[in-house]
């Protein structure tokens, strides 16, 4: 059984180290000190050396992305992705509420390292007390001439700005977050051209990385890539914070080793969730946040690591699971995941903003008494209209995956898998519209 | 190969691309829904327009692109071509992905195809009859919104119709630069809309009518005015202003409907003005004169026929000297209509007294032999200059283009003299607002800063550090190597109020210090270049050449041609005041509105003995002629206009001209047949072919020239002339042929002309750089300054309803500050006082008016700034001075 | 009303200065105006246009496509309850139905007394402790609708520290002058 390995929730429970003292205290800022008598690069290629995978959702190695960046392309920004919303993500809120200077450091190593000439933290909007906890460590790190003007007396000088939002799902991908931080409507751009890298922040290279992500770099900085690559397996290194919601005897939010543990033992282990309320079944679970297509019962010995739950069709994500147990409608539990992408939908798109919320309205038919047989397949062929094939990951007729993963994400293995609980909706139905209808 | 002298083979600059297993040729960044439709391949779209960025957001372009991981959808929109990409556009996978993107966008459309504007010309609907499935599959409610909104007082918008497709919000922000329409709200339940109680006031606001490619934007003048299918069209040039616009004119039932954009690379880009755009209203006010008028017993204007009126005029016109007739107006006329007038007044009413313009241009003999500069050159220039007006005011979409090569990918450098900020300012790279009549002291000062000589203290009210910051940009602009090397100048009239000697000699300055300028005229009425080209000016004859040069080569032409360089229209009025000109022929010239010195237009219209109006619309002056003849207006003939690049392009008739009008050429021909000769024309292609033949600058073109495909942009005058045509003649003969290097479209092959006198040579000038005088300063009194606008008092806004009530506010400009020290405050009356009169009007205050000045906006209804102003005293001090008075309530 | 009081203004200032393009600070500056007025107001709105350099209309497009922002009153709480995956299994929408019940109004609307808007929220992050809602966006975890309805009494009486609607983070950054990013604008 997998010891409990902290790493970067190691301040979780210390009542003060979200402030500087506390963090100082617990081994703060030495990262930075250290990471500044390195070359830029050298940090770089020890961060590619420890493999570290974006934690934001789509886990693309942090390393490599900032070496995307075009040689000699000045100014460049960092932009902190801290717009966690994603159905069932819940470790983002903490990190930056419990350690915002471990995010600091974070941030000033990997602005050092890509030579930015300003940082940008965007948090959700929504989060105000996570935003007063963030203000006022930057207001310290400033003061402690740790932010700013040759920070730590050297010669490197970067700002790092706190900035919220206000209120938008799909500003967490990471174009539209950059359009919003423009001042814009969080409206995803197109990759290619717009990858941040090249064309980001005012046009400008930019690299965006999540906070937990960032959160991680101090420690790889001071115990080295090679401790960290000792953690987890090849492809999935350090430890990863994983949110168990729904049916589970006790939800939470568990930092454990990456790639190795299982879902079932996070599911049923004492130290993680000890088991489904009231010893039910697991019906189905999100393994990686709303967008993911769902995993089932004969799922649960699979791996938490990137590639192999990938092979298996669905995504580790965000580090959203949620558990549905036996008694969960499986039509509803659809539908809400359908409804919340209908109305983050940006609306850009044709497929996505017509069709999600076209799915919406099927589905909400169904639920209220109203669904025709048709409407099935109807359902499956709307989503294929979103994206083509429905397989995972999703083929987009869009800019941003937002559409398709409203179309391929819970919707396809739900309606297969379940089709008799829609069935029965359909049976007991009194239709409105005429049922010979197209 | 190696062992052949063939030189390498030149590396390929093309990629080759294929499509639907046909291999085109690509250029390296043509978005590949580009490339298709140029190879023959349409792929639907709906947001995509050529010229706007692509946002790739309605996903109907979708198509199938070879890739690092093989066949994937990507919308043709934002794709570039890349070297051996191969793509498939009507796979199984492209069909189905297009298919549902087009149901998709139905879901929420309205199904009233049948009542709505764009039935019959809609891609949604086109679409969807060809490709789109038979019944609908959803059966849910659609989004509702309040039915049509007005968002402007010229456009309203029905937001259940709308798509989405940010083509009319892109339009405001990137083209028009007025974004006052957005998108609000998120995903489904997005519209777009106004801020409230903000309306979408741009000038350009019709043309997110035309592109729309739903019935969501509809125009207020056009709504329900014809059904699409109903209506017959025509290719013509707009000529409300000199850009020389291209257009169709849409009619239905003999009425003119609509007026639409057509994309021409080198002009317009599809884009048209408002005033354009619904100018139409006036070609059917009832204001029209619909044939010849002539007084009664009472003094009344009469309907006659053309026989008694032309025989009267002719009649009368005999009585006086050549000298003591004067021709004034006709820059708007044809150019064929423009060299019939010529050459009657010319050749057979023998007088010089000839002159397109009203004061308010520049002299013809300062700029139209100019190094001139195209559009295109505007774009791509190292550096523009304005020496002119605001030409969003005057000229709007090379206002357009301008905005579009300044603020756009190009970034093409952009300065500004001016003695106001206006819009120009707003993209200017760097402005000097100077005081009026002293733009020459201020390019001086510029040019010596360039030249390394720094400004060191204040000039024209100016600080020196901000005439070497201006400085500083010109030169570095014009040393950059960006661009392509030449300094493009707009040249024209700021203000009516000053004289034009000062503008005349900034322009030989900046000729003169700075590297290969070219001239780009903004005088605003449509054919004033071809007017000018024509000889509509004294001391020119057609085709570009002085009487000096020309006088020769036209004796041999012409019956005659005059022996002296005749009154332009400040001499022609002053001689009329004092009893010397005695006849007075205006065409089209509106004297008491337009004339910069109204006094001096009301004494010699009191004076003169006669005067024959030829015009379209009833006006202020032609009211007081003694005959009318009624023309033909916009729309209802054909010939050729040429714009202020000197490009040569059709109008024409879409509809019958009311009553018995005629075109103006033939009034000129059947007024020389009484007067008892003969000018030569049968029809307007004849006068075209003659121009052709004798005007040097025109040489070559005929009236078969404008069908052939080389020309579909028109005709780029001067035409360079190939070199063989040159050597037939030989060099002996001393003929020489216009050569212009900097033309690049329209080469017309010169026919070899019979041995007689020589084709003059094209006027050439250097600008003078004679120092003009410089205004004393005077603290007690305010400089005028009197600047157009788009929407006026002048006969075309006011004979078209939906314009008229968008002309501005009328009154005095100030300054807040220069209104306080004279204790005056927004919207109080004041008197306002030259050497020559007064008025009374309400206070503006502005902060774009610089202290010291008095502006006015010309030809306001309520009031005329034009009362204000002295010729002489223009002439004379440079300027109008003005003074204010309080009034008691 | 509805323009910044000099106070904000001088904030919104400084918030402009912050950024290296002055349009970056919209959102900030919208949650500065619905800080003072409670929700953000027209004229608000042409002011932030004028001090980011824009068109009230694009200020207005940014402002709309976010959940936060306001365009009319609101009550002086804005209780939010999340109903999506994880709430959802774990009663979330019970939870806003006894809201409803127990507040007598709808979701999306407000109380009589302008004193409560009721809204279902979208996931808020807090999954692990659903049922979970917020107040004026301070978390309140695993409500049950007991704790629901004392809630409302507190707030009612005015018995919590939660501040009024609009009112964002209360610690603010403070960047030193000579660091802000207008100091080397293009
Ligand atoms: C619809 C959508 C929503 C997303 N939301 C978030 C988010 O809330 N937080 C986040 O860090 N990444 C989010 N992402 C992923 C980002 O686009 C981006 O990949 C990530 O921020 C990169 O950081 P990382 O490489 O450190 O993971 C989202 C992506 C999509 C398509
Ligand atoms: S897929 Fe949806 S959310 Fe993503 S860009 Fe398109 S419309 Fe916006
Ligand atoms: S035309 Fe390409 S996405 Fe609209």
């Amino acid at each position: 059984m997998p010891a409990p390995l902290k790493m970067i929730t190691t301040r979780w429970d210390q009542l003060d180290g979200h402030t500087l003292e506390g963090y100082e205290r617990t081994g703060g800022y030495t990262a930075l000190r250290k990471a500044l008598t390195m070359e830029p690069d050298a940090v770089v290629e020890e961060v590619k050396a420890a493999n570290l995978a974006g934690r934001g959702g789509a886990g693309f190695p942090c390393g490599t992305k900032w070496s995307f960046l075009p040689k000699d392309v000045f100014p460049r920004y960092l932009v902190v992705n801290g717009d966690e919303s994603e159905p069932g993500t819940y470790k983002d809120r903490i990190l930056l509420e419990r350690d915002p200077h471990q995010l600091i450091e974070g941030v000033l190593i990997a602005s050092w390292a890509i030579k930015a000439k300003q940082a940008f933290i965007y948090i959700r909007g929504e989060m105000p007390y996570a935003h007063e906890r963030v203000a006022q460590a930057l207001n310290d790190a400033y003061n402690a001439g740790y932010v700013g003007k040759n920070i730590c007396g050297t010669d490197f000088s970067i700002d790092v700005m706190l900035h919220w939002g206000a209120g938008a799902y799909i500003v967490g991908e990471e174009t539209a977050l950059i359009e919003s931080l423009e001042g814009n409507r969080g409206m995803p751009r197109l990759k290619p051209p717009f990858f941040p890298a090249t064309q980001g922040l005012y046009m400008q290279p930019t690299v965006v990385n999540n906070v937990e992500t960032l959160s991680n770099l101090p420690w790889i900085i001071n115990n080295g890539a090679s401790q960290f690559t000792s953690y987890g397996n090849e492809k999935n290194t350090g430890t990863r914070l994983f949110a168990v919601s729904g049916h589970v005897k006790n939800p939470g939010v568990f930092e454990v080793e990456f790639g190795t543990t299982t879902f079932r033992e996070l599911f049923y282990d004492k130290q993680f969730c000890g088991g489904i309320r009231n010893d039910h079944r697991v019906k189905a679970f999100i393994p990686g946040g709303g967008s993911a297509p769902w995993f089932y019962e004969e799922d649960l010995d699979t791996p938490l690591d990137a590639g192999v739950v990938g092979s298996k069709g669905s995504m580790l994500g965000s580090g959203a699971i949620v558990v549905m147990d036996e008694t969960t409608d499986m039509v509803k539990a659809t539908w809400r995941l359908v409804k919340f992408f209908a109305k983050e939908s940006c609306g850009k798109c044709s497929p996505c903003r017509e069709g999600t919320n076209w799915l919406e309205k099927i589905y909400r038919r169904i639920l209220e008494g109203h669904g025709r047989p048709q409407d099935i397949e109807l359902l499956l062929d709307v989503a294929d209209n979103i994206s083509p094939g429905l397989t995972w990951p999703p083929k987009q007729t869009t800019i941003c995956p937002l559409g398709p993963s409203a179309a391929a994400g819970a919707l396809p293995g739900s309606v297969k898998r379940f089709r008799s609980e829609y069935e029965a909706y359909i049976a007991a139905a009194r239709p409105l519209i005429p049922v010979n209808g197209h | 190969m190696t062992d052949t002298n063939t030189p390498e083979a030149p590396k390929k600059t093309t990629l080759t691309v294929t499509i639907d297993g046909t291999a085109i040729e690509a250029n390296p960044g043509e978005l590949l829904i580009a490339a298709a439709e140029r190879t023959g391949t349409f792929i639907p779209r709906f947001c995509w327009h050529p010229r706007m960025t692509e946002v790739g957001m309605c996903r109907m372009c979708l198509v199938e692109v070879s890739g690092p991981r093989g066949m994937s959808l990507q919308p043709a929109c934002m794709q570039k071509c890349g070297e051996g990409m191969v793509v498939e556009t009507k796979s199984d996978v492209v069909k189905k992905a297009q298919d549902g993107v087009l149901e998709f966008l139905l879901v929420n459309h309205p199904l009233d195809c049948p009542v709505c504007d764009k039935g019959g010309e809609c891609p949604l609907q086109d679409q969807t009859l060809t490709f789109g499935p038979g019944e609908s599959r959803f059966v849910e409610e659609k989004r509702h919104f309040e039915k049509p909104i007005s968002i402007s007082e010229l456009v309203l918008l029905d937001r259940e119709r709308c798509i989405l497709c940010d083509r009319c919000t892109r339009f405001s922000k990137e083209v028009a630069g007025d974004p006052l329409i957005h998108f609000i709200n998120r995903g489904n339940t997005t519209e777009v809309n106004t801020f409230p109680e903000d309306p979408f006031s741009s000038y350009f606001s019709g043309n997110v009518v035309q592109i729309c490619p739903v019935g969501a934007l509809t125009a207020s003048p056009y709504r329900f005015a014809a059904r699409p299918w109903d209506l017959d069209q025509v290719e013509s040039t707009c000529t409300s202003c000199a850009v020389g616009c291209q257009t169709v004119i849409q009619s239905s039932g003999d009425q003119i409907t609509r007026f639409q954009g057509v994309d021409s690379d080198p002009v317009n880009w599809g884009w048209l003005c408002d005033k354009g755009r619904f100018g139409y209203e006036a070609v059917s006010t009832s204001a029209r004169i619909g044939g010849p008028l002539m007084r009664n017993a009472a003094g009344e204007l009469q309907p006659a026929t053309w026989i008694d009126s032309l025989d009267a005029v002719a009649t009368r016109l005999r009585t006086y000297q050549p000298n003591e007739i004067g021709v004034i107006g006709g820059a708007r006329l044809t150019n064929e209509d423009q060299y019939a007038w010529v050459k009657l007044a010319k050749s057979v009413l023998r007088t010089d007294n000839v002159d397109a313009q009203l004061a308010d241009g520049l002299p013809a003999e300062a700029w139209i032999g100019l190094p001139a500069g195209t559009i295109d050159d505007l774009a791509n220039a190292s550096l523009v200059i304005n020496l002119g007006p605001d030409i969003k005011e005057e000229l709007p979409v090379l206002f357009l283009r301008l905005r579009d090569a300044v603020t756009q990918k190009k970034r093409t450098p952009f300065v500004e003299f001016s003695p106001l900020s206006n819009s120009l300012t707003s993209i200017a790279n760097a402005s000097l607002h100077y005081r009026p009549g002293e733009v020459a002291v201020l390019v001086e000062a510029v040019l010596d800063a360039v030249g390394g000589k720094t400004a060191e203290r204040q000039i024209s009210g100016l600080e020196a550090a901000a005439i070497n910051d201006f400085a500083a940009v010109v030169a570095k602009a014009t040393s950059s190597g960006k661009g392509s090397g030449k300094v493009v100048v707009l040249l024209g009239r700021a203000s009516l109020a000053d004289s034009t000697d000062s503008v005349v000699e900034a322009a030989g300055r900046l000729m003169a210090q700075l590297p290969n300028v070219v001239f780009l005229p903004t005088m605003r009425r449509a054919n004033l270049r071809g007017a000018l080209d024509l000889g509509m000016s004294p001391g020119l004859l057609p085709g570009r050449v002085t009487q000096a040069d020309g006088r020769a080569w036209f004796a041999s032409h012409w019956p005659s041609v005059p022996s002296n360089v005749g009154l332009d229209t400040v001499g022609m009025l002053e001689s009329a005041a004092a009893g010397g000109l005695k006849a007075l022929v205006l065409l089209g010239a509106d004297l008491l509105a337009d004339f910069p010195d109204r006094g001096l237009v009301e004494r010699a219209l009191a004076k003169v003995d006669y005067v024959v109006a030829v015009d379209s619309i009833t006006n202020e002056t032609n009211s007081q002629a003694h005959v009318v003849l009624g023309a033909c207006g916009f729309a209802e003939k054909n010939g050729t206009t040429t714009n202020l690049e000197g490009r040569i392009t059709t109008v024409a008739a879409k509809v019958s001209a009311p009553g018995t009008s005629r075109p103006d050429w033939m009034i000129a021909t059947m007024l020389a047949s009484q007067l008892g000769a003969d000018l030569g024309f049968e029809n307007v292609e004849s006068i075209t072919d003659e121009i052709g033949r004798v005007a040097p600058a025109h040489r070559g073109i005929t009236s078969a020239s404008f069908g052939e495909r080389a020309n579909v942009d028109g005709i780029l005058i001067p035409i360079p002339v190939v070199a063989d045509a040159v050597a037939d003649d030989g060099v002996e003969d001393g003929v020489e042929a216009p050569v212009d290097a900097d033309s690049s479209d329209g080469t017309v092959e010169t026919a070899a002309e019979p041995v007689g006198p020589a084709v003059p040579t094209l006027l050439s000038i250097r600008p003078s750089s004679v120092p003009a005088v410089v205004p004393t300063p005077d603290s007690y009194s305010l400089r005028l300054v009197v600047s157009r606008t788009l929407y006026d008092n002048g006969v075309h806004t006011q004979s078209s309803p939906s314009l008229a009530k968008l002309a501005p506010r009328a009154g005095i400009r100030l300054n807040p500050g220069e209104a306080e020290r004279h204790g005056l405050r927004d919207g109080d009356r004041v008197k306002v006082l030259s050497q020559t009169a007064d008025l009374i009007t309400s206070v503006i205050t502005d902060d774009r008016v610089p202290r010291g000045v008095a502006h006015f906006l010309h030809n306001q209804p309520g009031v005329s700034a034009t009362v204000l102003m002295d010729q002489v005293a223009m002439q004379s001090e440079g300027i109008t001075k003005v003074r204010l008075e309080t009034v008691g309530s | 009303m509805a323009r910044f009081s000099p106070a904000s203004l001088e904030r919104a200032r400084e918030l402009v200065d912050h950024y290296p393009r002055p349009k970056s600070a919209t959102i900030p500056l919208c949650h500065l105006a619905q800080e003072q007025d409670g929700y953000l107001t027209d004229s608000a709105m042409e002011q932030i246009a004028e001090l980011v350099g824009c068109t009230p209309a694009e200020v207005y497009g940014t402002a709309s496509f976010y959940e936060m922002f306001k365009f009319h009153e609101v009550g002086k709480y804005l209780i939010g309850v999340c109903t999506n995956i994880s709430c959802m299994l774990s009663g979330g929408e019970e939870l806003l139905d006894h809201a409803a019940e127990s507040l007598g109004i709808r979701a999306g609307s407000t109380t009589a007394d302008g004193m409560f808007t009721l809204e279902e929220m979208e996931c808020l992050a807090a999954c692990t402790e659903a049922p979970c809602l917020q107040v004026n966006y301070r978390y309140h975890h695993k409500v049950s609708n007991g704790e629901f309805d004392q809630l409302v009494a507190d707030l009612r009486a005015g018995k919590t520290n939660t501040p009024p609607h609009g009112t964002l983070g209360r610690v603010r950054q403070s960047i030193p002058a000579d660091r802000r990013a207008n100091h080397d604008r293009l």
